[in-house]
């Protein structure tokens, strides 16, 4: 970490980070990211502003050799993506921040879907509601499924906790299956979309993917300003300290159990709201679209985005959907080829294309700009500042990754 | 809601408790060959070896492929007795060097480099099911979606009659072959030199590279006796449930047998044989309560996690490294 001259004692204490994690390359990542770290923060705020804004351009643009004309429509493409970023962040909550892993999300995803079909779809006996109504109610919907799987699973680790969540997955697409009540392969028709017309044609439609992208774009944006700011809190504190060492957290007074529920709760959350959205999009909904492979494919964005980073994760989620609709002729290959990239990834950068530094949780970015100022280094940069939060909402969102 | 979906239909537990329980036992014996795998190479590696359905239903395709070449068909052959039974005894070689050559594969491929950089545990477990998906899309891509052409290998002859339930000479052969596995196995672990390396590297791995014990010779033999077993299985699976044999069709057995591993103490020989065994039991008995085969992996699902619940360890939750001599 030749980079960090000035800052010898930081610099040392991420050396250290960086060996324990058998990453010990710095390159152009190292670079970028301390370049965005040394920004101020109205400046990390208009390059946001301006990656946001081209983010919600994206469609209209059309850029010509990203498009994915003529086989798939750019726009729904984009939707498509857009969508896999909020799985992806979703579950980056359950995976990245809290270390649990599990491999049943699309059992949540499918919850949120069912649930918004069974409210708005007219193949369903059920009330209907306002499509826009089922949203706050697929993610509660899944809270609940999510602590009633959380309650009894939690307790285990890693690789049981891995096994049970796949089985939860598979008995909700098989129960999908079964009940008759959820119409197995038939599926719903005709799925609710958010209201409003132009001159009697409605704006939301299957085949016009442009408001449904900007709409889950915003729905993104709001996510990811929410997640940052319970990641700066308590709550992401003690996710944090979870995944590096549950057993030290437990000890030092982290009420382990209840913040991994809370982890598992609102990540199901933002897997009901992205089903419902799903349903809501292409407006049919069966059993046939909740198997376990696409819930590894979940998994892959994670991972290939690097797990912890909110922005990272959205742009892996992005990448796993891009590429099949990109090069249709791939087909079944996708999943062939994200099996040999997970392998590849795990091996040659574990921690994603854009993994997340392990950080100083303190005032990281002001302690380095004050050492670079003063070309001294605080003796305990931990004395510097009470803490982080009461800093800005969705600050310290770096799209930059790391070499861990 | 209606709820015709779902009865409890006792009587017919009841009317065929026999049968149930003896189809679960045959079914059960080949969940626990291939837990055998999950738990050795957990046993010594400390990590679930993700990619062993494939392992297994490698295995499955070779005896389909092999047995076709040589004749067999969707209806019993009329072989003479030796014949037949070295035909299956090919098979079941064949299965088992396929098998094992793709979990020594596996091994290399997906686990020998992450052990070299001293990778977290969280990236064996992905980089597993990435090489489970490779291997997965490999057959998907080579034999499509749908389930190879079924192979009957022999006429099921009824044998004894227990109860008023006949057990044939199939179901016989499958537990007979696979306890004789499963018992070779167990005394290879408890009193063989082999064995003593696996259980050192499964207790220390440090302190048994100390003691010479070469590790990575270790690894590699677990990695082959699972597959040994997990080969073994697909010949009596094929036996079985000759339509199984599709590019998801290890996954789905695997989950099986993983939860079968798990439930009888993940890391313990004989705790995979008590979890096989119940496995099958309990799925059998739920399916046919519940009136719907579909139910089968539901039931098992619940289970698992109900024990895990209970007792998170498994049911014989003594890890192999302290197996005694």
């Amino acid at each position: 970490m030749s980079a960090h001259s000035p800052l010898s004692s930081i610099g040392a204490k991420q050396a250290e980070a960086d060996g324990k994690l058998g990453h010990g390359r710095p390159g152009w990542f190292v670079r970028i990211s301390s370049w965005w770290n040394d920004r101020s923060r109205w400046q990390q705020w208009s390059i946001l502003l301006v990656v946001v804004v081209l983010a919600y351009l994206l469609p209209v643009i059309n850029p010509p050799l990203i498009t994915t004309e003529p086989a798939n429509d750019f726009a729904i493409s984009c939707f498509n993506m857009a969508l896999y970023g909020l799985v992806a962040l979703g579950l980056n909550v359950v995976v990245g921040q809290a270390g649990l892993l599990d491999l049943g999300y699309i059992g949540f995803f499918a919850v949120g879907a069912y649930t918004a079909s069974l409210w708005t779809s007219p193949d369903s006996p059920l009330v209907h509601i306002p499509y826009l109504w089922t949203l706050p109610l697929a993610m509660i919907v899944t809270v609940v499924f999510g602590i009633a799987l959380g309650i009894p699973t939690l307790r285990l680790r890693g690789d049981y906790l891995a096994i049970v969540t796949l089985g939860f997955g598979e008995i909700i697409r098989l129960l999908a299956t079964i009940v008759p009540a959820l119409k197995g392969n038939t599926g719903f028709q005709n799925v609710g979309r958010p209201p409003g017309e132009v001159d009697g044609a409605p704006i939301f439609s299957a085949s016009n993917g442009l408001p449904w992208y900007w709409f889950t774009v915003t729905v993104i944006v709001i996510v990811m300003i929410l997640l940052g700011n319970l990641e700066r809190s308590r709550v992401g504190r003690a996710w944090f300290a979870i995944r590096e060492d549950e057993d030290a957290a437990e000890i030092m007074g982290v009420p382990t159990f209840r913040f991994k529920l809370a982890a598992f709760g609102t990540g199901a959350a933002l897997g009901g709201l992205s089903g419902a959205l799903l349903a809501g999009q292409v407006g049919f909904v069966n059993n046939q679209k909740f198997d376990v492979p696409t819930s590894i494919l979940f998994l892959a964005a994670v991972i290939l985005g690097g797990q912890g980073n909110k922005l990272g994760v959205v742009i892996g989620g992005a990448i796993v959907a891009y590429v099949p609709l990109r090069f249709t002729a791939l087909g079944g290959w996708k999943f062939l080829i994200f099996g040999i990239v997970l392998v590849l990834l795990m091996i040659f950068r574990s921690q994603g294309l854009f993994g997340k530094k392990p950080k100083l949780l303190t005032f990281n970015a002001r302690i380095r700009r004050k050492a670079k100022v003063e070309g001294t280094v605080p003796t305990d940069p931990d004395d510097e500042d009470p803490g982080p939060t009461d800093e800005k909402p969705g600050s310290t969102d770096e799209p930059t990754g790391g070499a861990r | 809601m209606s709820s015709d979906w779902i009865s409890f239909d006792f009587t017919a537990l009841f009317d065929s408790f026999w049968a149930t329980t003896f189809d679960g036992l045959t079914l059960g014996a080949i969940y626990a060959l291939v837990a055998l795998g999950y738990t050795l190479v957990y046993g010594v590696l400390n990590l679930i070896n993700f990619a062993h359905s494939e392992v297994f239903i490698a295995g499955a395709f070779a005896v389909v492929f092999f047995l076709s070449a040589l004749g067999f068909g969707p209806s019993a052959p009329t072989l003479p007795l030796g014949m037949l039974i070295l035909d299956l005894v090919l098979a079941g070689i064949i299965a088992m060097v396929v098998s094992g050559g793709t979990a020594i594969l596996v091994e290399r491929v997906a686990y020998k480099p992450l052990r070299d950089r001293g990778a977290s545990r969280l990236a064996f477990l992905i980089s597993a099911i990435g090489m489970s998906f490779v291997l997965q899309y490999i057959f998907f891509e080579w034999r499509g979606p749908n389930a190879e052409a079924s192979v009957t290998m022999f006429r099921p002859e009824p044998i004894f009659d227990v109860f008023g339930t006949i057990i044939d000479s199939q179901q016989l052969t499958i537990v007979i072959a696979a306890l004789v596995m499963m018992i070779c196995v167990d005394q290879i672990v408890r009193r063989t030199k082999l064995g003593r390396g696996i259980r050192a590297v499964a207790q220390d791995p440090d302190t048994a590279t100390l003691m010479g014990v070469n590790r990575e010779r270790i690894i590699i033999a677990t990695f082959a006796i699972g597959g040994f077993l997990a080969g073994a299985a697909a010949l009596f699976y094929v036996m079985r449930v000759p339509a199984g044999v599709f590019y998801m069709g290890g996954f789905i057995l695997g989950i099986k047998a993983f939860t079968a591993a798990v439930l009888g103490g993940i890391g313990n020989v004989r705790g995979a044989l008590l979890g096989g065994l119940l496995v099958g039991l309990i799925g059998n008995y739920g399916a046919t309560i519940l009136g719907d085969s579909q139910w089968t992996d539901v039931v098992i699902f619940v289970v698992l996690i109900l024990v895990l619940m209970i007792r998170p360890n498994g049911i014989l939750g003594t890890n192999l490294g302290k197996a005694r001599v």
